[in-house]
């Protein structure tokens, strides 16, 4: 964008303060991340908040990074899908998703994950409704929200054993 | 380009004396749909989800005190349930969890959008709104700020600061119609507040007109109607009656979400739904 200020900025993803150089500020944080961050595991489908493929959590709460000004969100603590394990493990809810085939093109399921991780920590005994209701926000074009359903009570009912 | 992020009222007012043509962002679920979308481009954002005066909500005496940034999520919250229903209904209705962990009061009051959610509840519950610049405070009515269908009158260098609603006895409905029951915008919505010490019913519809639109011949006529003493619902011509004059006072367009018949159809069932609800 020529005649435009860049900006400089800094943001915490994931643990880490991450430097934003040369950037546009119309720029949103859904972009920022992918592209200027190195963190594609936040999908880009809708690019309107319809669809929550780039759910990620900010101050601890789920919302859509493309709703999001990147250089409005310095100072937010913000995780992303590859924040929420540790390195190269997967968490108890993305393996439950491979344990549930709930995962077929797999480009909602970053965000599913999120969704779900989000839901967990806040409701550890989540009902189907409550289920449906944590992934309201987030569409699934072909693997069906059957599994995805079965995937997050399987991992809800796991901690649940693990806590005794 | 440039973007602030405010920490302070004053700075917020400070910013908008300065540069007047500067852009509020706040919940930006519909300003960056402008962004990615429709090529807005705005020469100076400020950043206003975080400033502390604008958080959160207070109970005063008889009334509440929204934040202009708190959230459709925040309203969800049940201890803000209890006061505000009609409210916490209408937040329940807006997109997707994480829209309504973004999206704000004030947000949907200065965008205006006749098909804006927290509309009817305020219009019913006769909010005033208080707006603030380095000029001073002003309060306006919910017909005083918004004026036609995405034209508020905050003047350039104004902020929303907050939303007051009385509380009041009585149960309250909000009825909202769309394509289907998650992430919609309405096509019709209607918001019912009963007033049980004044013996009295307030009804809103939204998204039937260029604003929010109060259905006064139908609450007038219900007062006197209605009876106040029995616990069973209103009979059916009582209902048919005020569904009627609901539907009376929306003045729809046909467009790409529905029909003006549909729409008219939809607020006379809603309203004699709402009533049945509040009065049995």
């Amino acid at each position: 964008m020529s005649g435009e200020a860049a900006l400089h900025y800094t943001l915490h993803v994931n643990g880490s303060d991450r430097d934003v150089a040369d950037a546009w500020p119309g720029e949103s944080l859904l972009y920022v991340l992918r592209e200027r961050l190195g963190l594609p595991g936040t999908k880009n489908a809708c690019d309107q908040g319809e669809c929550g493929s780039c759910t990620v959590l900010a101050d601890g709460l789920p919302v859509c990074s493309c709703m999001m000004l990147a250089a409005a969100a310095v100072g937010r603590d913000i995780v992303t899908v590859e924040g929420l394990g540790t390195d190269g493990e997967l968490t108890d809810v993305q393996q439950a998703f491979v344990d549930h085939g709930a995962v077929q093109c797999g480009f909602c399921t970053p965000g599913l994950i999120v969704a779900a991780d989000h839901l967990l920590s806040v409701n550890p005994a989540p009902t189907e409704l409550e289920i449906r209701e944590a992934i309201s926000g987030n569409l699934c074009r072909c693997t069906g929200y059957g599994r995805v359903i079965a995937a997050i009570a399987a991992a809800a009912e796991d901690r649940s054993a693990v806590r005794g | 380009m440039s973007v602030r992020v405010a920490e302070s009222l004053e700075e917020v007012c400070d910013l908008l004396a300065a540069n007047p043509s500067a852009s509020l962002l706040a919940g930006g679920t519909d300003f960056m749909v402008e962004v990615n979308y429709s090529g807005r481009r705005p020469a100076s954002v400020i950043a206003i989800d975080r400033v502390p005066e604008l958080s959160g909500w207070r109970r005063h005496n008889g009334s509440i005190e929204m934040g202009a940034a708190l959230t459709y999520a925040e309203m969800e919250h049940p201890l803000f349930a209890a006061y505000v229903p009609a409210l916490a209904q209408a937040a329940r209705t807006v997109g997707s969890p994480q829209i309504r962990n973004a999206g704000t009061l004030g947000g949907n009051l200065a965008t205006a959008s006749p098909a804006g959610d927290t509309l009817p509840p305020l219009a019913a519950l006769d909010a005033r709104i208080t707006v603030c610049s380095v000029r001073g405070t002003r309060e306006l009515r919910l017909d005083e700020l918004i004026v036609g269908p995405k034209q508020n009158t905050l003047a350039a260098d104004e902020v929303i600061r907050s939303v007051t609603v009385p509380v009041i006895d009585g149960p309250q409905e909000f009825l909202k119609v769309g394509t289907r029951n998650a992430m919609v915008i309405s096509v019709a919505t209607v918001a019912l507040v009963l007033d049980r010490a004044r013996r009295s019913v307030r009804l809103a519809l939204g998204s039937v007109a260029p604003v929010p639109v109060r259905a006064t011949e139908a609450e007038e006529w219900i007062a006197d109607a209605a009876d106040w003493d029995s616990p069973e619902p209103p009979a059916g011509d009582v209902l048919a009656r005020f569904g009627e004059l609901a539907a009376a006072a929306a003045s729809p367009i046909d467009d790409h979400r529905s029909t003006s018949a549909y729409r008219r159809h939809a607020v006379a069932v809603m309203a004699r739904r709402a009533l049945t609800r509040v009065l049995s």
